[in-house]
């Protein structure tokens, strides 16, 4: 099971990252998660949103460069060594990560974990095998 | 020191009449001798005899890089192949570069030449000479290099590009003049200054080129390095370096005229200016056999004055460049039009149109940096895959220029869009 994720090209300046927020609040949609990788020119702002292909589209209308990129969102035990478990097991499978961030941590002690490997479909199948928990764009939104 | 002192010191009556005995000859040969000449004055009714010295040189129609291109590589030849010792190339407006081919004469002619310009700039055959221009198609190196060693010079060929190993062959070898670009030797006087090397070397000439410069420049370069620098002067089409060069009076840089005429024509109106007004500079050659050229626009702004100069000699100096009538850059020495980068950028897939060229001069060595938006064609989520991107860019660009640049990559709709003509160029250097 995958989910979206929005991705937005950003110039490292002043307000830039302010302005894409306020794009996303203009329509009403929460962010649960972002990640902001950086370079000395420009960044990269991921995001898991409760409404990605609105935010996209959104974003798309006032001229910045978005797009929706799928990822994995991972729900693991909020203990210690889960996160080791299950790389390991993307490791075996000789599944790359291109990057990953935390997305939130739910009552009942669970942690989420926003994945994006080399190949999805396999790291998907590798983890739901191990019996691990992964969340739906609709499982996301209600978070 | 005057090289040739007979045709740089002849009076102004004898020099016209040799100048128009040499371009009716010319004339004549080209008429017969290349078929795109032959067709542009039959078009306007021109015969060859209708062309009896340089008063008549309004007539003949003008020749520019297009036509060069159109009739790419060897069309305007006026000799068979064979005779063509060499080639070089420069810069088209396009991916096609600009082909200039020499016979044997041509390459002692330029040599000649180059002879005349470095003894203006105080160099002999005494002296040892780096001659730091790049070698190969680009003129300025081996241009220089055959100059140096025609008048007897140790020629020493240097080349670009090992800034430490120049400065260490230049204090082993003593050498007395270097030819370069000046913000190459610039540069290298930053170097030597930092090194603490400055007193460890014997220069004492430059004959620099390719790019223009100003008197602070020269001022700036004779006082750090202890030297006299020259502004020499030349583009491939008309030959290579050489062409001018200015003696150590800095009047305004003298033109080999037994073997280019020159001309000032309004860039508008195209009709001759006065003498002394600013417009652009034209040339016809007049002893060249490969490649002879009548009346073609330099695209060069600059004026002529035909006053004798202090220095003896009676040929006419062009003043320092103003700048240039077309869009076409010199960066680090190299001629770079704005549409061969749109071209580079256009090989790589999914990049827009939209770009920005800002070049700028940092630590005295030209800086290039190419703004490109980042569509959404082609954005990636990943910063590998935007560097990936990046590099295949600068690689395009590398491949049709020549030249490194730095690639940035903006968000969409940040470069200024006008209306008309987009503004694809900013040039930060402040040279004129």
């Amino acid at each position: 099971m995958q989910a979206k994720q929005l991705s937005v090209f950003i110039e490292n300046r002043e307000g830039r990252l302010d302005e894409v927020l306020a794009v996303i609040k203009s329509v009403n949609v929460n962010i649960l998660s972002l990640s902001l990788a950086d370079t000395s020119e420009y960044g990269l702002l991921r995001l898991i949103v409760s409404d990605p292909a609105a935010a996209d589209a959104a974003l798309k209308e006032n001229g910045f460069s978005s797009m929706l990129t799928s990822v994995l969102v991972v729900r693991l035990d909020n203990k210690v060594g889960s996160l080791q478990d299950f790389l390991a097991l993307l490791a075996k499978a000789n599944i790359n990560l291109e990057y990953m961030y935390g997305l939130t941590i739910e009552k009942g002690g669970k942690a989420s974990l926003v994945i994006k490997a080399s190949d999805l479909d396999i790291a998907a199948d590798v983890l739901k095998n191990a019996g691990a928990d992964l969340l739906s764009d609709e499982e996301i939104a209600k978070l | 020191m005057i090289w040739n002192e007979k045709m740089e010191t002849m009076s102004r009556e004898e020099l016209t009449a040799l100048q128009s005995e040499r371009l009716v000859t010319t004339v004549k040969r080209v008429y017969e001798n290349v078929p795109a000449y032959r067709a542009k004055m039959d078009a306007i009714g021109l015969k060859p005899e209708d062309i009896k010295g340089v008063e008549d040189l309004p007539k003949l129609p003008f020749t520019t890089k297009a036509d060069l291109r159109d009739n790419y590589p060897f069309g305007l030849f006026a000799v068979p192949q064979d005779e063509i010792v060499r080639v070089h190339a420069s810069s088209g407006t396009t991916g096609k570069p600009t082909v200039v081919g020499y016979t044997e004469n041509d390459i002692k002619m330029w040599s000649e030449c180059v002879a005349r310009c470095m003894t203006m700039a105080g160099i002999t055959k005494k002296d040892i000479v780096q001659v730091a221009y790049g070698y190969g198609l680009f003129t300025g190196g081996l241009g220089a290099h055959y100059g140096a060693e025609y008048m007897g010079a140790t020629t020493v060929p240097m080349g670009t590009g090992n800034t430490q190993k120049l400065i260490t062959l230049m204090k082993d070898f003593g050498a007395t003049a270097i030819a370069c670009t000046p913000s190459y030797l610039l540069h290298i006087a930053e170097v030597l200054k930092e090194g603490g090397d400055l007193d460890k070397i014997k220069l004492r000439a430059a004959v620099c080129g390719a790019e223009p410069w100003t008197e602070e420049m020269r001022h700036q370069i004779e006082e750090t390095l202890g030297i006299a620098a020259h502004d020499i002067y030349g583009l491939s089409e008309v030959m290579g370096p050489g062409v001018a060069c200015d003696c150590s009076y800095h009047k305004g840089l003298h033109v080999c005229e037994d073997h280019f005429i020159p001309e000032i024509i309004s860039p508008t109106t195209l009709e001759p200016v006065k003498e002394g007004e600013l417009g652009e500079l034209v040339f016809t050659t007049i002893t060249k056999e490969g490649l002879p050229l009548i009346r073609y626009r330099t695209r060069d702004l600059t004026s002529i004055t035909y006053d004798k100069c202090e220095c003896g000699r009676t040929t006419c100096r062009i003043s320092r460049f103003k700048g240039r009538s077309d869009d076409m850059l010199i960066i680090r020495g190299v001629n770079v039009f704005p549409s061969q980068v749109e071209e580079a950028l256009l090989h790589v897939d999914g990049v827009s149109p939209h770009y920005l060229i800002i070049v700028d001069r940092v630590n005295n060595l030209d800086t290039l940096e190419i703004m490109v938006e980042v569509d959404e064609k082609f954005f990636s989520d990943e910063i590998k895959g935007l560097e990936a991107l990046s590099k295949k860019i600068a690689h395009s660009v590398q491949q049709m220029i020549g030249l490194n640049a730095k690639i940035k990559l903006v968000e969409p709709r940040t470069i200024e869009r006008s209306m008309g003509k987009a503004v694809r160029v900013q040039d930060k250097r402040k040279l004129v």
